[in-house]
């Protein structure tokens, strides 16, 4: 049996993915969108047809709208949306692997479109494996997807837009925040006023933003800023979080402690491409090296959205339109002249969106404290249990770059292939041995990037048809 | 440690170490658990510590549990069925 | 070739565990050892191999050796010191052959006939009583098999630290991320790298699977066979499995670490970038061998895969290395060419090799890997079929 085979294949089915979904099957691509979640959306966009059918949108905020057109045209386009469909594998010579519930198969494209968006970045602070704790995310995704608050008191501490968010979500679904604790130092935003000229362009996003801190303020939670050296107590499970704050040490009660220092690209797809990656130094994390339409230093391979560097969700929209309009283009749909004439528009707009990401990239640098903790005993890698102690006596025996200190600790061998640790590890590294992040490098990634069960594997479809010989050459 | 916003109306069950618990047709299996009150999903590889889920979107692979006799499933990556047959790894996974 | 003088330099060209091997026999004798390795220590098959140390069903050739390995897996304090116990050898759990069916079974007898010719014992033939006791898990289909009961397993990428650490411990320098681009021969050797000129009295080729690139810089032709053998692991398991397990019909190899974990190898073909010095798996290839898993041990049906990888490894017309002096150039010594077999052989190898340099002779038969064995009649090969 030959395999499934399209023009192009999206992978994620956020306001990235849908946008170029549903351009790409406009100029007549042959289309398919992969999507793990049951329903589109992504993160931001989460569940976000029930949420309008339950007439939800208004508490989380208008903006989320969006979200209904982009599933409602997404649905109504000529792409093939395949919800439920867990993406392993997308090769640079175009294979992809799958499993669904009818099993594992492969499926070829001509093009890849990666648009897996990001995660939250991983924090941390000693006691953070404990019950008890989860991130900021993770209490979003609860309320969109389940409908489901926290009936314990609450403590969110980090930074990062979405703390403020949230924590506004929770209240008004009347939930008790007993603290919101903030890395940032107040100096901070002194100096993110020096972007304020060019911020102030991005007007609705910025007033946004300053509502959100007066809301909380009205809301009567007690905030304070410049929090360092967090650790969460409690010996079985989260029962408070002792900080460092107005040169004394402080403590606050929590029934539930969620963490969140921004986000970051999910870069597993695009490493185990090994596409070409680079160390954003403004945003503190990897990203795919790609250029304005989105391609990658893999010939067949784009990434859109969030997933290719932090931009956000209306952002996201027109990367994923440019990558199609690009993907029409390379795949003789279009002729350069058109490509270019309809990406004008998506431009001015990408332009629009991206004028607050310098303000926000300053504003909520992690800090270093957040990234690196400085108890020998806190874990670094949940999956394995190897903690920041281990780790720097790793590197002190030659583990001095992740991959290496991978062999000697075990760290990033675990089911997670080092999301919640391959930024620690690499931040370790270079801390111990003074390099630079870029030269540290990441772990080498490498399919399956979500586990396959034998079973699975066993009944994959798919044949190797026109790849290089098995035998061994020469 | 969760409660609901509004009362389910299409409750379907599930099994839990082999006891029928009652959840909401359209939950994950982590939500589904976590809304029953379940706070141990599993014990860590090496120190057994105890874990519950901690991203909820598929990154952190916490809310590992056997699903149908398969183990290590993330469990914020299901959604529940009827009849289905959940197992937490307690102490790690079953033989 | 007169013996190497104490004090002088040798360079050992690839950073595996023979290159890292020998390098620890030259210093212990002496030499001064400078390794060169083009990417990081121990970056290619010697850290991603199966981790089998195995007997079992060595070609002849191979047997004396690798009964001398074994002998040192067992004494691993004597060549590791403190770093013995990080490999996590474990051995006297055999490796196993399984025999599903008569046709399985009738090599295997063979095999144990020829061993027994050539007086050796160590191999021995099990029926499916024998075999279920060993491996419980194992389906109830199999019939027999053939053990080596001393055979067992290490952590490869472990053992490779191991060895690397006892080098830099008795004064090995290691240059990484320098590749050799030229190799010349005046008083002493002079070899061009990526990162300048380094001098040496003694010159080694454990280049792997690009161990013909450094023979050929001195006009050497040597077989550039290689492939990408891949390897897959799943998460952690209950403990259910004491011995290695290798096919006999089918391309599997099968063990079950410490951890728990499930390392399944077998020689399933990669895709190699010999020049990217990287491989990739083939999901559609690995597809048999999850179905050989699933047919010989019932209990992987519950087993989750959760990373796949493929080593780059030379690979010689009669699958076994090519050990001794090079024919073309003085002062220099080869190594290479494990066929996929050559990690149970790494803490004999290098001390051979360093017997050879410096007292002129191995102490164990050699001959049946010398270099020369390629261009004598039918195995000929012509360097212009490339």
């Amino acid at each position: 049996m030959s395999d499934e085979r399209h023009e192009l294949a999206i992978i994620g089915a956020g306001p990235a993915g849908m946008a170029a979904a549903i351009t790409a099957a406009e100029l007549g691509l042959d289309t398919v969108l992969l999507d793990e979640q049951g329903v589109p959306g992504g993160q931001i966009y989460r569940n976000i047809e029930a949420l309008d059918r339950d007439g939800s949108i208004g508490s989380l905020g208008e903006d989320y709208r969006r979200g209904v057109d982009l599933a409602r045209e997404l649905r109504a386009s000529r792409a093939s949306y395949r919800p439920w469909s867990t993406v392993w594998q997308a090769a640079p010579d175009g294979r992809i692997g799958v499993t669904s519930a009818q099993g594992a198969r492969m499926v070829r494209a001509q093009r890849i479109l990666l648009a897996t968006g990001a995660q939250e970045r991983p924090v941390p602070v000693p006691g953070w494996t404990r019950r008890g704790v989860m991130t900021v995310g993770a209490a979003q995704t609860l309320l969109k997807a389940s409908q489901l608050v926290p009936d314990v008191p609450v403590v969110l501490a980090g930074s990062g837009p979405l703390i403020y968010l949230v924590a506004i979500q929770l209240a008004r679904a009347g939930c008790t925040i007993a603290s919101i604790l903030i890395s940032t130092p107040g100096s901070r935003i002194a100096g993110a006023l020096t972007e304020l000229p060019r911020a102030l362009l991005a007007g609705r996003a910025l007033v946004k933003g300053i509502g959100w801190i007066n809301e909380v303020r009205r809301l009567g939670i007690p905030t304070t800023s410049g929090v360092a050296h967090l650790r969460i107590e409690g010996a079985e499970q989260a029962e408070a979080v002792s900080y460092d704050a107005d040169r004394k040490r402080q403590r606050v009660a929590a029934g539930l402690v969620l963490l969140h220092e921004g986000i970051i690209p999910n870069v597993q797809l695009s490493l185990a491409a090994r596409c070409r990656h680079v160390w954003d130094e403004s945003q503190v994390c990897w990203r795919p090296d790609t250029d304005q339409w989105g391609a990658t230093s893999q010939e067949r391979m784009a990434v859109v959205g969030d997933g290719a560097g932090i931009h956000g969700a209306q952002a996201a929209e027109p990367l994923g339109r440019l990558a199609a309009l690009d993907a029409a283009f390379r795949l003789g749909r279009i002729d350069r002249a058109e490509r270019d004439r309809r990406a004008a528009a998506e431009r001015a707009e990408l332009v629009r969106h991206d004028r607050i990401r310098p303000l926000l990239d300053r504003l909520f640098q992690p800090m270093p404290g957040m990234l690196l903790p400085d108890d020998p005993d806190t874990i670094v890698c949940r999956c394995e249990d190897v903690t920041l102690g281990a780790l720097r006596d790793a590197v002190k025996l030659g583990g001095n770059d992740p991959n290496r200190a991978k062999l000697l600790t075990r760290c990033g061998m675990g089911p997670c292939q080092g999301r919640m640790c391959g930024p620690t590890v690499a931040a370790v590294i270079a801390h111990e041995t003074g390099s630079s992040m870029q030269e540290v490098g990441t772990y080498r990634i490498r399919v399956p990037v979500r586990p396959v069960p034998l079973t699975a594997l066993a009944e994959l479809v798919g044949d190797d048809a026109g790849l290089p010989s098995a035998e061994a050459t020469l | 440690m969760f409660r609901r916003l509004k009362p389910v109306t299409n409750d379907i069950t599930i099994y839990l170490d082999d006891r029928p618990i009652t959840v909401a047709a359209g939950d994950t299996v982590a939500a589904a658990l976590l809304a029953a009150g379940v706070t141990d999903f599993r014990s860590s590889a090496v120190i057994g510590e105890s874990r519950e889920p901690h991203c909820m979107i598929g990154n952190c692979y916490e809310c590992l549990v056997e699903i149908d006799d398969l183990p290590d499933r993330q469990a914020c990556l299901v959604p529940v069925a009827a009849g289905m047959r959940v197992r937490r790894q307690v102490q790690g996974p079953r033989a | 070739m007169s013996g190497m003088r104490a004090g002088s330099d040798a360079i050992v060209i690839g950073g595996g565990l023979h290159g890292t091997c020998t390098a620890i026999h030259l210093a212990l004798k002496g030499l001064r050892p400078l390794v060169i390795e083009k990417n990081t220590v121990g970056r290619h098959a010697s850290s991603v191999n199966a981790g089998g140390v195995r007997q079992l069903r060595r070609h002849p050739a191979e047997i004396p050796l690798s009964v001398a390995a074994m002998d040192r897996w067992f004494k691993l304090g004597e060549l590791l010191g403190t770093y013995a116990p990080m490999c996590e050898f474990v051995g006297n759990v055999g490796q196993i052959a399984v025999a599903e069916t008569g046709d399985d079974m009738r090599p295997l007898q063979a095999r144990v006939a020829e061993l027994h010719r050539l007086g050796w014992t160590h191999e021995e033939l099990i029926d499916r009583s024998e075999l279920r006791r060993l491996a419980p898990a194992l389906s109830e289909h199999c019939i027999g098999g053939l053990i080596c009961r001393r055979d067992g397993f290490a952590t490869p990428y472990l053992t490779m630290q191991a060895f690397r650490l006892r080098a830099v411990e008795l004064g090995v320098r290691f240059q990484e991320q320098t590749r050799v681009v030229a190799l010349e021969h005046g008083a002493r050797w002079n070899v061009k790298t990526s990162n300048g000129t380094f001098e040496s009295d003694v010159l080694v080729n454990c280049g792997g699977a690009w161990g013909w690139q450094a023979a050929e810089m001195v006009g050497e032709i040597l077989p550039r066979g290689y492939f990408a053998p891949s390897m897959m692991v799943t998460t952690r398991m209950p403990h259910f499995l004491d011995p290695v397990v290798i096919g006999t019909g089918r391309k599997l190899s099968f063990k079950q670490t410490d951890t728990g974990t499930v390392v399944i190898g077998g020689g399933i073909m990669g895709i190699p970038h010999l020049d990217q010095d990287i491989a990739d798996t083939v999901a559609e290839r690995l597809r048999v061998s999850a179905q050989s898993c699933a047919i010989l041990f019932p209990i992987m049906r519950r087993a989750i895969i959760v990373r796949t990888w493929a080593g780059l490894e030379a690979r010689m017309p009669d699958e076994i290395p090519v050990i001794g002096p090079s024919q073309t150039a003085p002062n220099m010594w080869h190594a290479f060419g494990f066929s996929g077999h050559g990690f149970q052989l790494s803490p004999i190898v290098g001390s051979l090799l360093a017997d050879l340099i410096v007292e002129g002779k191995s102490p164990l038969p050699i001959e049946a890997f010398r270099p020369g064995r390629f261009n004598e009649g039918p195995l000929r090969i012509d360097p212009t079929a490339a």
